[in-house]
This record gives structure tokens, C-alpha cells and sequence, in this order.
């Protein structure tokens, strides 16, 4: 070896260009697929179950049967509506942490709406107003750290963490007033005999408004960030603030009108979990969905169509959990194992998107000797 | 791109003749009898394992086997519609009995029921069975109140023990004189109220002059809070401590507060306490829940029907205490044979109402059904013969009286 020769790392990473988008979905799909061989190598280690069965039982879980995909689709919907909610706000670079307590606070409103109002009005305008008011208490508390942010230039992360502390002490007081039976602390499912106040069946599906509303916003949000000016405000003042301002963009304007939107929709989707889905109201109804909708929607730069995509093999995967643990008598934690194994590679999958990687060749190997 | 649907496709396909055929190996088991289990947690908590125990061992008792084709488990399933997508799986998976733990699956359990009536759901804890009029909904509980009042007594004897040894301050003593009791309670429900009571009036079988401060921690399971109610009932003197919630905190709190020489000891639940409170911990109030699955399970194949409410203690086996801890006063376990004796035989009435008052009255009368949703019972009278019967109204428990000597701190 040649002391004079410049020393060549065995590898190293230049920065990609934009790929195509059939590449990209390529390398995710590798990555996906690489995961679910070292999953199954890690569960054949593990618990020395066959892993083939292991899946076809998580996809069973999943698909099984019609109720089972109608079930699975709502928690898709759930998570989409939230992911959705959060998207423009993280494009922005307004770091939503609260999405849990809009969907909160959105889901205590409608479930006041099913107590008070809706045994003595008719579905349609009780709907209506349920809808209205969740997104407006949804909105409310993106509000408030976004006036802060735009004013004070406050740090939103904790802001909105914080916010969804209160909504929880909030929903937990509901809990308290609206208790059934007294001193039991579970609210219970609201109107059991009238179910007034609940999302109808339409096409005999129980779930199928869930769908129409949270794929209408879906659309709707994919629309008006990709063409409206208001979106491409959005990116702007993620990109650079400084920017922004050179371009005559309101920035503090721009903040607290998005933040608003990405609340307003966290709080439908607190609607639509207690109308159209638990029909009680608990400090569980977000269930860390507000969490979980940030990888959604980071995972899918904020398209609205990948997000669904993703939000599907996440409950794909939180589904397909409970069903092996059930199905083999493996503890949840197996199953989280697995999702955290996929997500990891999911995520790795985005460096070679960004990346590429260049081995030193074999020939110059040889060189060097 | 052509490439990567068919190889998709392909794995949908693969995926769903896995799927297939294991639907099949299901159904060739036994159908008579499939039982389904919902639980709110897993093994991990006090609560939930000893359901699972009871499960276990009732199965083994009544020879059903514990495999997928008998028994499918559901864990971690939370209180809201996702126990409803649960019970109807079982469902589909062809169960006939499905049971749940939690009181919160109740609503669900009920729904399901009436969605299939072909089904027996049994509902742990709960209340509605009977009102629902459904053939198919159960309610059970053990009689947790035998138990805690048992516990009770192992308390007054150590009690006992410290008033004969001068080890009560005066700061352990209101200004009436009366030793103050601690109790670590989850929620203001009737199952807790009832479940204090009964662990007060133990006590006071054996020391007349006591009172019992009750701090609730909004939780069933919370160790933090449970150790700070613990400690701020400690901080205001109270020198025993119990609790109905389910964690090993106000145990852990009161071993502390021992060993930096506070006099004070405990009384646990579900779990036996000494592992966290080796000289704090005195015994704790438990339920054996295999004699309920055992009787259901044993129905279940014989064709018979469940009772609506099932409700048994002592006299059953479906009530004990733990271990008496090496602090446990001398005599004590004589005492103990002695009252669990008598509740067994019936001569022991743990709410017999000429030993407490309520607004310094004697109760007379309590009507302990609610049938109108008004959360006041307003049907089925619970006092016959000076005696508040527990639990034969229904299994849930409805001892909601708040007798005098306790007092509720945090209460709304």
C-alpha cells in the first residue's frame, strides 16, 4: 500500500437530486419488504412460530372479514383525518405536537352536542352543528400557541404539548359531569337506544360517512396546498420566514390562519371518532393518534394521497398486532416490536431516497495494492 | 412499475391462502363450547392477571383445553368501540361465551349482546344485566366486601397492638380522641364506597374509637398518584393505610415513610403487597376469580343457563386475604379463622346496621336499584332484618351509604 496514494473511503454519500416518483416508491418498497425479512427472522428467533403464518394471521386480522376491513377502515379514516389536520402546519415548520388534545377538545364538543342537543332535534342539523362546533373548539386550540408564535415567537413544540395537557383535564372533568353511571368515570356509550347524535348508515355502512368526510378534507387539503396561494404561503414561510417577508407575505397571518385550519380538522376528527365511531367520550378517544399522525404526515411530505397509504399500514399494522397476540398467545409488545422493526426500515428507506450511496470499487482495490 | 404490482399481488394472494387455511383449522375444533376473553390489559397488572389465573385454572378444571380453537384471548382492549369490534371477532371466530373484565366494556359487551343473541356475553363488575332484560347478558362479581372487611380486622388487631404498646401519637388522633385511618380509593363509585366501608367497620370490630380519611385518585391504576395520596394521608396522621386501586404505590409510599420511622402500616388489594412493603405490608383483600369461571365455564358445557348476576364470597371460595406479613399483631390469624368462619356460616353480617350510623341516624331502609337512569335507586329494598344485604340485589356492588367516621376529602 502506497502511502503517497490519497486515501478513498469504502463508501461515501453524495446528496440525490429529485427521483422519480416510481423510483422513490421502489425504495420504500424494498425497505418495506426488507423488513418484513428481518422481522420474520427476528420472530423465528423469538418465539420459533412460523413467520409466513405470523403475517397471514396479522392480514387476516387486518381483512379477515368484511366487518374487519369496514373496522380497519375507520381507524384509517381516524388517523388519516388527523394526519391530514397536521400536515399543513408541519409544512409550515409549526411543529403540532397538539393534535391529541384538538381531537380532544373537538371530541368533548360533539359529544356535549349528542348529550344536550341531540335527543330533541333532528340528525341532519345536530350533525351540522357538531360539525361545526368541534372544528371551531379543534381551531381554538390551535389558536392559541399559534397567536403566541406569531406575536411572541413562543416555542410551539411545548405550547401545543401543553395545550393537550389542559384538553385532557378538560375531557377528564366532562368525564366526571357526564358520568354513567355516578362515580363510575366512564361517560359510556352516549344515547345506546336512540343512538341520536350518531353518524347514520348510509349504503348500509356504518362507516361510510367517516369515509366521505375525511376523504372529502383529504382531497380538499391535497388541493390547497399543492394549487392554492394560501398553500404556496405556506411553504414559503416553512422554507424561510426571511423569504416570506421579502415576498409582502403576512407571516404572523399566515401562521395563525393555517394553524387554525390544522386544528379545526384535528377537532373534526375528534367529531368523527365520538359521532361516527366510540360514540362515548373518554381521555382515551385520541387514543396517541395525535402522534402517530405526525410520522403520517411527515412520512408523506404532507400528500394527502400517500397519507392514506401510510396511515393504512400503520393500522395494517396495529390491526394485524392484537390479532397474533391473540392468534398465538404473544404478549402486544411482540407486535409493537414488529411495527417499530417496519418503521425503522421505512424511515431508513428515506436516506436512500435523499442519498446515494457510492461503494470503492473492486478495480481500484486492486489498484491500491 | 408493472413489475412490482404483480409481485404485490402475488403476496396479497399468498397472504390470503394463509389466511384461508388457518380459518379452516379453526372450525374443525370443538364447537359446542368457545370461550372468548376480553381484557383491558395483560398479565402485567394485579387486576387482569388475576383474571387470566382464574381463566386458566377454571379451563383446566372443567377440561377445556387452552388453545386457539377453545379459547381466544383478546388483550389491551381498550373501553370504547374497539371492545365492540372485539366481542363480534369472537364472534366470528365462533365463540359462544365471551367475557370481559372491565366495568368500562359493559356499554360494548351489552350492545354485542343484543346484536347477537344467539351468544352469552358476561360482563365482570358490571351492573346492567338484569335492567337490560337481555337472556344473554351476565353480570358477576365476587364479594370483594367479605374480604376487605376481613383485611379490616387484620388491621384492628395490629391496631390493637400499637395502642397496647403507646405507639399512637397524638397527631395520629383527632380531636375526639379517634385513631385516623387512611384509604387510597380509585373513583367516588359504589364499588369502592362499599368496598372502604366494609375494610372501616373490620377496624372497628376490634377498635371502637376510629375514623378513616378516603382520598380518591381518579384511576384505577396510577402509582404516583396512588403513593402521594399515601403520603398526604400519612401527613395528616393517619397511621393505616388501604387502598382500592390497583398499583403497589401507596404500599411502596408507607414502606418509605417506615423505614424514615413513621409509624404506619398497610392494607393491599388483588396482590399480595409484601414483595413492595416486606414489614409496612399487613395482608391484602383478594378475589379467586376460577370459582365464577369455573361455575360459568361448567354451564357453558352443560347447556344450562348463567345466572344474570352471580355474586359469592367466603363461603364459596371466591374471597380471601393474603399472607399475613411478619408485622401482623399476635393472635391475629386465631381472629381472622374466627370472622372468616362466621362469615362463611352467615352468623357475621359485614354490614349488620345497628354497628354504624349514617348522619348519626340508624338506616332503616335503602333501595338500591336504579331503574329509571336517575343514578337514585328507586327498587329492591337491601335492608331486611337490621342487616344491609350486599350484592344479592345484583353482583355490582351498591353499598352507597356514606357512614359516619369517614370522610371523603376529595369528593367534587
Amino acid at each position: 500500500m502506497s502511502k503517497a496514494k490519497k486515501h478513498e473511503p469504502l463508501v461515501h454519500i453524495t446528496k440525490r437530486g429529485t427521483l422519480p416518483l416510481w423510483h422513490n416508491l421502489a425504495i420504500r418498497a424494498i425497505g418495506l419488504a426488507a423488513a418484513l425479512v428481518v422481522c420474520a427472522i427476528v420472530l423465528y428467533a423469538l418465539t420459533g412460530l412460523n413467520p409466513l403464518k405470523i403475517y397471514g394471521a396479522m392480514f387476516k386480522g387486518a381483512f379477515g372479514s368484511a366487518r374487519r376491513v369496514w373496522t380497519t377502515i375507520r381507524e384509517i379514516m381516524m388517523l388519516l383525518c388527523i394526519g391530514v389536520g397536521l400536515a399543513p402546519a408541519f409544512k409550515m415548520r409549526f411543529w403540532n405536537i397538539g393534535g391529541e388534545g384538538q381531537v380532544l377538545v373537538g371530541g368533548v364538543a360533539a359529544a356535549a352536542c349528542m348529550i344536550y342537543l341531540a335527543p330533541n332535534m333532528p340528525l341532519a342539523p345536530v350533525l351540522l352543528i357538531m360539525f361545526v362546533l368541534s372544528a371551531l373548539a379543534g381551531a381554538i386550540w390551535g389558536l392559541i400557541p399559534a397567536v403566541f408564535k406569531a406575536r411572541w415567537n413562543t416555542n410551539e413544540t411545548l405550547f401545543t404539548l401543553m395545550m393537550n395537557y389542559i384538553a385532557l383535564q378538560i375531557t377528564s372533568f366532562c368525564v366526571s359531569k357526564w358520568e354513567n353511571p355516578y362515580g363510575s368515570n366512564t361517560v359510556g356509550i352516549i344515547n345506546p337506544t336512540t343512538n341520536a347524535g350518531w353518524f347514520p348508515s348510509i349504503f348500509g355502512q356504518q362507516y361510510m360517512l367517516n369515509v366521505i368526510i375525511v376523504m372529502l378534507i383529504a382531497v380538499a387539503m391535497y388541493l390547497y396546498l399543492k394549487y392554492s396561494k394560501q398553500g404556496f404561503e405556506i411553504a414559503v414561510v416553512g422554507e424561510s420566514t426571511n423569504t416570506a417577508r421579502y415576498a409582502a407575505i403576512n407571516v404572523k397571518r399566515v401562521i395563525i390562519r393555517t394553524v387554525m385550519i390544522s386544528g379545526a380538522i384535528c377537532g373534526i376528527a375528534g367529531f368523527i371518532a365520538v359521532a361516527g365511531a366510540g360514540h362515548t367520550i373518554s381521555t382515551s378517544t385520541a387514543g396517541g393518534r395525535g402522534f402517530t399522525a405526525i410520522i403520517v404526515a411527515w412520512l408523506s411530505k404532507f400528500n394527502s394521497f400517500i397519507m392514506l397509504g401510510v396511515s393504512s399500514l400503520l393500522v395494517f399494522l396495529q390491526r394485524g398486532a392484537s390479532e397474533i397476540a391473540s392468534q398465538f398467545d404473544l404478549n402486544d409488545f411482540v407486535s409493537e416490536m414488529i411495527k417499530g422493526m417496519i418503521l425503522f426500515f421505512i424511515l431508513g428507506s428515506e436516506f436512500f431516497i435523499n442519498f446515494k450511496v457510492h461503494f470503492r470499487t473492486a478495480r481500484k482495490e486492486t489498484e491500491n495494492k | 412499475m408493472k413489475k412490482l404490482i404483480a409481485v404485490a399481488l402475488v403476496l396479497v394472494l399468498a397472504l390470503s391462502l394463509v389466511a384461508c387455511s388457518s380459518e379452516t383449522n379453526n372450525t374443525q375444533g370443538n364447537k359446542d363450547v368457545k370461550i372468548g376473553v376480553i381484557l383491558v390489559h395483560d398479565e402485567n397488572t394485579g387486576y387482569d392477571e388475576a383474571h387470566i389465573n382464574g381463566i386458566k385454572k377454571a379451563l383446566e378444571t372443567c377440561g377445556i383445553p387452552n388453545d386457539t380453537d377453545h379459547v381466544v384471548w383478546k388483550y389491551n382492549v381498550p373501553e370504547d368501540e374497539k371492545c365492540h369490534d372485539a366481542a363480534i371477532e369472537l364472534v366470528e371466530a365462533g365463540c359462544t361465551h365471551i367475557f370481559s373484565d372491565s366495568y368500562g366494556h359493559q356499554a360494548y359487551m351489552q350492545q354485542a349482546a343484543t346484536e347477537n343473541p344467539d351468544v352469552v356475553f358476561a360482563s365482570m363488575t358490571g351492573d346492567t344485566a338484569a335492567l337490560s332484560g337481555l337472556k344473554n347478558f351476565k353480570n358477576a362479581f365476587c364479594n370483594t366486601y367479605e374480604s376487605r372487611y376481613v383485611s379490616g380486622v387484620v388491621a384492628g388487631m395490629k391496631l390493637q397492638e400499637l395502642v397496647n404498646d403507646g405507639k399512637v401519637a397524638a397527631d395520629n388522633m383527632d380531636e375526639n380522641g379517634n385513631i385516623k385511618l387512611g384509604y387510597v380509593g380509585a373513583y367516588p363509585y359504589a364499588e369502592v364506597v362499599s368496598g372502604y366501608t366494609a375494610f372501616f367497620l373490620g377496624v372497628q370490630s376490634i377498635v371502637p374509637n376510629v375514623v378513616m380519611d378516603v382520598l380518591y385518585t381518579s384511576s384505577w391504576f396510577d402509582p404516583v398518584a396512588e403513593g402521594e395520596a399515601a403520603n398526604t394521608l400519612m401527613s395528616r396522621g393517619c397511621i393505616i393505610i388501604s387502598q382500592h386501586a390497583d398499583s403497589t404505590g401507596a404500599p411502596s409510599a408507607c414502606q418509605a415513610a417506615q423505614e424514615a420511622g413513621t409509624t404506619v402500616y398497610c392494607v393491599g388489594y388483588n396482590i399480595d403487597m409484601l414483595p413492595a412493603a416486606p414489614t409496612a405490608a399487613l395482608t391484602s383483600a383478594q378475589n379467586d376469580w376460577s370459582v365464577y369461571y369455573t361455575y360459568a365455564f361448567n354451564c357453558a358445557l352443560k347447556g344450562e343457563d348463567i345466572a344474570t348476576d352471580w355474586a359469592k364470597g367466603y363461603a364459596e371460595g371466591a374471597n380471601m386475604i393474603s399472607a399475613l406479613g411478619e408485622s401482623c399483631a399476635a393472635g391475629t390469624a386465631e381472629k381472622v379463622a374466627e370472622v372468616e368462619k362466621g362469615i362463611k356460616e352467615g352468623t357475621l353480617n359485614v354490614f349488620d346496621c345497628s354497628k354504624f350510623t349514617v348522619g348519626g341516624e340508624t338506616v332503616t331502609s335503602f333501595l338500591a336499584i336504579d331503574t329509571n337512569g336517575d343514578f337514585q335507586g328507586d327498587e329492591g329494598e337491601a335492608i331486611e332484618n337490621g342487616v344491609f344485604h350486599e350484592s344479592t340485589l345484583r353482583s355490582a356492588p351498591y353499598f352507597s351509604l356514606r357512614i359516619d367516621g369517614i370522610n371523603e376529602l376529595n369528593n367534587n
